[in-house]
């Protein structure tokens, strides 16, 4: 904020979208969560312009019965690489209460710059 | 078959039946009893069950014209009650069939009607129902249900961010739509109409719906969020309900509300049916509960009214905060935050759970705490309400000293850092201050609001206490 009191309205997509940009070690704190609670990882990016939507592109298949941070990780980086304009989102499936118990941007695509490392 | 014999007899011939196992198809009901001096507890209990079943004073000659042995209610079991003298609690068995299905309207007519009345009573409580599953299946229940509203919220794995709009009384519908407008786009998911606002001669209904509608669109294309405001339907009528819902399906709006016990549950029963059919999202608001549910030996415990709720239909419940300004001992809340959003709650007495109940397949509602809460709260309301809550700060956000996108701003950002740390296995009620702190280092909002309210406290002590030593 560049004025006290001048609140200016940001571009937040959802959760953790009002904290700092995730480190990489912020990222594989939420991914161990997200094991840790037997969610299933998936991957999902898309245009920011077309980011409003319920479905984004889902990168691969959610990788079920994976629990190895580091998979996940690279899984990451290597949709961003192929994707770099796209926001690209971490999701954590509950096949339980069919629902996602984390799901948050780690990078934002273009005008944004990154969110994460 | 008998004969006639008119005349009075004794409630426990017929009543009370210690011997009795109940039906797994039985609605059994707890109450907490304070008798008339002189009469004894198996007669007083048999009363009760008379009286909230088939029971009349007298013997009259019609009932041998039906089976009263299958219709009516017993009294099967008298506990004391854990540090109260005068009290004890009786166990009630009614047979499935005295009950018109998918009404808590019908069974709460029974089981809190006349009898609460009844002259051979001191006091009279009702404190838990168990609801056999064969009788939630006829019930709508929620609208949506905690995974639909996260899934139309694209909320996930945190809890949702609230407040109500304030002052609760006076604004004009433009200044009302700039309030919420200032909030939405501050960081909050949802803002909220006062239960005290319908449509007064400051700011008719249309008029807000029209304005918070623009408010809540501009928001969401510029923080690509989903956003939403509870427009309060509930009205003198049901008509007039039904217009108000319709010009909010009308204006694309996600989320309306309702106040369940001055609406009542007919109305509520209905609107929910009309949420669930047009896909519109239902808040319940819960004003004159505390004259119901406050008195720890009159009227009815709110985990019993909360059951009801769940089964007439909501998707947001208020429960009250624990930590706010608010009466609610966190074990009793923790009770009934459960029944709201479990798929099975066991018995539990430390939590004031007097049965097992099985909800099935019936969506969970949503727990909403809302009342004198703000930053300092976050990291202990994150840990008793978890996920499935919707935490409401009104003076909270609202009482930011650079205003409402600030405040909202301040909130959001302490209930994620909540979160994350919370993810990564910290105690973040015992380290609450430092994650605060830390969060505040990149967000003057919060450092603000820290600042504003880090004196204010709310401790008082509880009027209605669980029943232990």
């Amino acid at each position: 904020m560049a004025v006290q009191g001048d609140y200016q309205t940001k571009n937040t997509l959802e959760t953790f979208g009002f904290l700092p940009q995730f480190t990489q070690q912020d990222v594989i704190g939420q991914i161990n969560y997200m094991i840790a609670q037997g969610l299933t990882p998936g991957i999902e990016h898309e245009a920011p312009e077309n980011a409003a939507t319920h479905y984004w592109t889902m990168w691969k298949l959610p990788f079920f019965g994976e629990t190895d941070l580091n998979v996940v990780l690279s899984e990451l980086e290597t949709c961003r690489r192929e994707y770099p304009d796209h926001h690209i989102r971490l999701t954590g499936y509950d096949n339980y209460t069919q629902s996602q118990g984390v799901n948050f941007v780690v990078f934002k695509g273009q005008g944004g710059g990154t969110r994460a490392w | 078959m008998a004969k006639y014999d008119a005349g009075v007899k004794e409630y426990r011939d017929l009543y009370w039946a210690p011997e009795y196992v109940p039906l797994d198809t039985d609605l059994l009901a707890c109450f907490k009893v304070v008798g008339q001096a002189g009469v004894p507890r198996e007669e007083v209990a048999a009363a009760v069950a008379a009286e909230s079943s088939t029971g009349t004073w007298s013997t009259v000659w019609s009932e041998l014209l039906t089976d009263l042995e299958f219709y009516k209610g017993r009294a099967y079991r008298i506990e004391d009650v854990p540090g109260d003298k005068d009290a004890f609690y009786t166990f009630i068995a009614y047979p499935l069939d005295l009950f018109e299905e998918g009404s808590v309207v019908n069974v709460l007519t029974s089981l809190v009607g006349n009898v609460f009345g009844f002259k051979a009573l001191r006091s009279l409580r009702l404190e838990d129902l168990r609801f056999p599953i064969a009788y939630i299946k006829t019930c709508g229940g929620p609208p949506a249900g905690i995974q639909l509203e996260r899934d139309r919220l694209n909320k996930y794995g945190r809890p949702l961010l609230g407040c109500t709009i304030k002052p609760k009384l006076g604004l004009s519908a433009k200044n009302y739509g700039r309030a919420v407008y200032e909030c939405l786009r501050g960081g909050l998911d949802l803002t909220k109409d006062d239960e005290n606002i319908n449509s007064q001669p400051f700011m008719r209904w249309r008029d807000r719906w029209d304005f918070v509608a623009e408010a809540i669109h501009k928001a969401e294309a510029e923080t690509g969020e989903r956003k939403g405001h509870y427009l309060n339907v509930t009205a003198a009528t049901p008509e007039e309900m039904y217009k108000r819902a319709e010009y909010a399906k009308e204006l694309n709006m996600p989320i309306i509300m309702h106040d369940f016990l001055t609406g009542g549950f007919t109305a509520n029963t209905g609107l929910a049916n009309w949420c669930r059919e047009n896909g519109i999202l239902l808040h319940i608001h819960r004003a004159m509960h505390a004259v119901i549910d406050r008195n720890p030996h009159h009227g009815i415990h709110f985990r019993v009214l909360a059951k009801c709720l769940r089964l007439s239909g909501g998707d947001q419940l208020h429960t009250g905060t624990v930590v706010g300004k608010l009466e609610g001992d966190r074990q009793s809340t923790l009770g009934f935050v459960d029944q709201l959003r479990e798929s099975f709650v066991a018995e539990d007495r430390s939590r004031g759970v007097f049965f097992d109940q099985d909800w099935g397949s019936m969506p969970g509602v949503f727990a909403v705490a809302s009342g004198g809460i703000h930053v300092w709260h976050m990291p202990a309301l994150v840990n008793i309400f978890g996920d499935d809550s919707c935490l409401q700060f009104g003076g909270g956000t609202q009482g930011h000293p650079w205003g409402n996108a600030a405040g909202a701003c301040a909130n959001r950002v302490a209930l994620e850092a909540c979160v994350k740390a919370r993810n990564e296995g910290r105690d973040i009620e015992r380290e609450g201050k430092d994650i605060l702190t830390q969060a505040a280092s990149h967000s003057p909002e919060l450092a603000i609001a820290m600042e504003t309210w880090k004196e204010i406290k709310f401790e008082f002590d509880t009027v209605d206490k669980l029943d232990v030593q």
